[in-house]
């Protein structure tokens, strides 16, 4: 995208908005890391899609192929919030062994760029660097991109009403994935 | 590390497994000697699951697997419609032809020398193959074409393939349980070979060796409430959790049948097996919290009970329960997991799912939406075992832990051997016959220098250890 995205807003008001969204996801990084899973869970809209596909190598050009499709076939991620929810609960149980002693986890986030603004809602991309360090000497890197509706909301400033995770993987090289992105 | 096998089919191995007290040696799993003679005595004979047929609907298409630790090519042919698999390594110097994972080609070009071959693997080209400063057409093109499989074979959709010319008949590799695979492949209205696959493949990587989930994971009952204990708090279950863990086997319809844990000590496969003791199916109970499914469901057993009004529903599969495929493959209901090993302590996981294919959308898409949920690196129950699996391996390496065996005695002695069914033996539910089973097994491929001395070739044999 060369072309300034579609955002009219004046320069002022891009700025403030911009500020909020960088704050908003920073935040979220934050609550993932400090293991505040349920404060995390209120940052999302209650009619969110969660959907983290499974990337194919593809020929070139046959890019419509390269990402499991959300509406056929079998993704990493691909629910809404109540199953979110539910991966919460489990973790909070305390004998969800996968998760037990639970991880050291670092989401660096950056990249942040404005893609849209339509009525209540912006469109937004950024990239994502998480690291894992877990039990001993347990070692993963998740790294992506992330595409997300952000819609604005009086509690907490926003709410992710749809996020789209792009993980740069082919076979999953972690045994599993016990975080959110 | 020492040299455990001296020569192929030494029979030092049998040392390892102390038959009357139940155990087996850790070295089976740690050991890289053993791992390298495992690929070449059991991987390199054995019936090994490709894929599905749905996965290659149109000619041309293709899709990448595995056969063990060896990329395999999966191809329809473009004139005859026929499935064919290939070994993906470039006849002239070995570069995969192929490495995307799924597709639709007219040729497959390797990327190094422009050796091309036609969808039925067939040598069609080289690079300078006419050049008269260089092969002149001298490129045998009969001998020089992808490496096929020796054996294949679609079962009602499910695809199988050997690198043994001299391997019996797939139904024969699988014996009994060919019924079961038979019956997961069959729609939830009893259309035979009535199901496709959701696409793709789920992958990933686990440090662990191959044997521990594969050998380890069907059957299992005893982890269930330790392993699986935090899941009930994810309500992933088809009705959203509407149901307890308690209350889930009351939803069960009563339909009189026993049930066992069965080893088949001459095949190496294993299970759970239902003795039905009347023909016909089990009511449907409601189950989905979707709209619409449980309608959908209800209404295609109706149908499926009249294809088994006079027939006695298979053992294992669906209702049945679930089942592995000697060496690496376990089939529950639609839900099919294999374990490729890569080294001694790494294998990768790969799943599939299957469904009705003429289900109606919602329906595919509850129970797409159940199977992401449930399995795999994201699978709320499915994450729990990886953790066991994997440190499994690490706390069994040391040269001290390596000595202690493995105890494999749930139910030793107390099998009933069938009368039917040569080297299957009956066992409780909770046992770990199938376990048991799974090493006789293994032991007589480590041991057989040629299919000659393996049942069912050689019939007169049996090949159970304890």
């Amino acid at each position: 995208m060369t072309e300034r995205a579609n955002v009219s807003l004046d320069a002022m008001d891009r700025v403030v908005l911009l500020k909020d969204i960088e704050q908003f996801l920073y935040m979220e990084a934050l609550l993932l890391d400090e293991r505040r899973l349920t404060e995390w869970l209120d940052m999302l809209a209650e009619d969110i899609h969660y959907w983290m596909p499974i990337r194919r190598n593809v020929k070139f050009g046959d890019w419509d192929l390269e990402f499991s499709d959300p509406d056929s076939e079998i993704s990493y991620f691909d629910e809404g919030k109540d199953i979110l929810v539910g991966r919460v609960r489990q973790i909070n149980t305390g004998v969800h062994w996968a998760e037990e002693p639970v991880s050291r986890f670092e989401h660096i986030v950056s990249n942040i760029l404005l893609l849209e603004v339509n009525g209540d809602e912006a469109k937004v991309s950024s990239k994502f660097f998480c690291y894992q360090n877990r039990l001993q000497d347990e070692v993963n890197l998740f790294v992506g991109r992330r595409y997300d509706t952000l819609r604005s909301d009086p509690d907490t400033v926003f709410k992710i009403a749809k996020r789209d995770i792009i993980l740069d993987q082919n076979v999953l090289l972690p045994k599993v994935i016990n975080t959110f992105f | 590390m020492a040299n455990l096998i001296v020569a192929r089919g030494d029979r030092s191995l049998r040392s390892l497994i102390d038959t009357d007290g139940g155990t087996v040696s850790r070295e089976l799993y740690v050991n890289e000697d053993i791992f390298e003679q495992e690929q070449e005595q059991i991987f390199n004979r054995c019936w090994l699951f490709l894929g599905h047929e749905s996965q290659v609907p149109n000619p041309g298409d293709f899709i990448v697997t595995r056969m063990g630790t060896e990329e395999v090519l999966v191809v329809r042919g473009r004139k005859d419609n026929q499935i064919r698999a290939f070994l993906n390594s470039c006849a002239h110097r070995g570069m995969k032809v192929c490495r995307y994972d799924q597709g639709n080609a007219l040729i497959f070009t390797c990327p190094f020398h422009a050796w091309t071959y036609d969808c039925n693997g067939s040598l069609v080209g080289a690079a300078y193959q006419y050049a008269p400063y260089a092969y002149d057409g001298g490129i045998d093109r009969e001998q020089w074409g992808l490496t096929p499989v020796a054996q294949f074979k679609n079962y009602y959709g499910s695809l199988w393939a050997t690198w043994d010319p001299k391997a019996p008949s797939f139904e024969d590799y699988v014996g009994p349980f060919a019924e079961g695979i038979r019956y997961d492949c069959e729609a939830s209205d009893g259309e035979e070979a009535g199901i496709e696959v959701f696409r793709p493949f789920q992958k990933w990587r686990l440090p662990t060796n191959w044997k521990v989930p594969a050998f380890s994971s069907s059957t299992d009952l005893t982890h269930a409430a330790m392993t699986h204990r935090s899941v009930n708090a994810a309500s992933i279950g088809p009705d959203r959790g509407t149901m307890s863990g308690g209350e889930r086997h009351k939803r069960r319809a009563p339909f009189p049948s026993d049930r066992f844990a069965v080893g088949d000590h001459n095949l190496g496969h294993g299970g759970n097996w239902t003795v039905y003791q009347q023909p016909g199916v089990p009511e449907y109970v409601d189950t989905w919290f979707e709209p619409g499914v449980d309608e959908y469901f209800r209404e295609a057993r109706e149908r499926k009970a009249m294809k088994y009004a006079d027939r006695i529903l298979p053992p294992h599969g669906h209702e049945g329960g679930h089942f592995c495929v000697f060496p690496n493959f376990i089939m529950d209901s639609w839900r099919w997991r294999w374990w490729h090993p890569h080294t001694v302590g790494v294998v990768e996981r790969w799943s599939l799912f299957g469904i009705d294919k003429n289900a109606p959308k919602p329906v595919k898409d509850a129970v797409r939406h159940y199977v992401m949920r449930y399995n795999g690196p994201t699978g709320a129950t499915e994450s729990d075992d990886m953790e066991n699996w994997n440190y499994v391996y690490s706390a069994s390496r040391g040269a001290r832990a390596r000595k202690r065996n493995y105890f494999f005695a749930n139910g030793l002695g107390r099998g009933i051997e069938s009368d039917q069914y040569p080297g299957v033996v009956f066992n409780g539910t909770h046992t770990e016959e199938a376990h048991r089973a799974r090493f006789s097994r293994w032991l007589a491929f480590m041991e057989a220098s040629s299919w000659d001395d393996l049942y069912p070739i050689n019939r007169a044999k049996s090949h159970r250890i304890w």
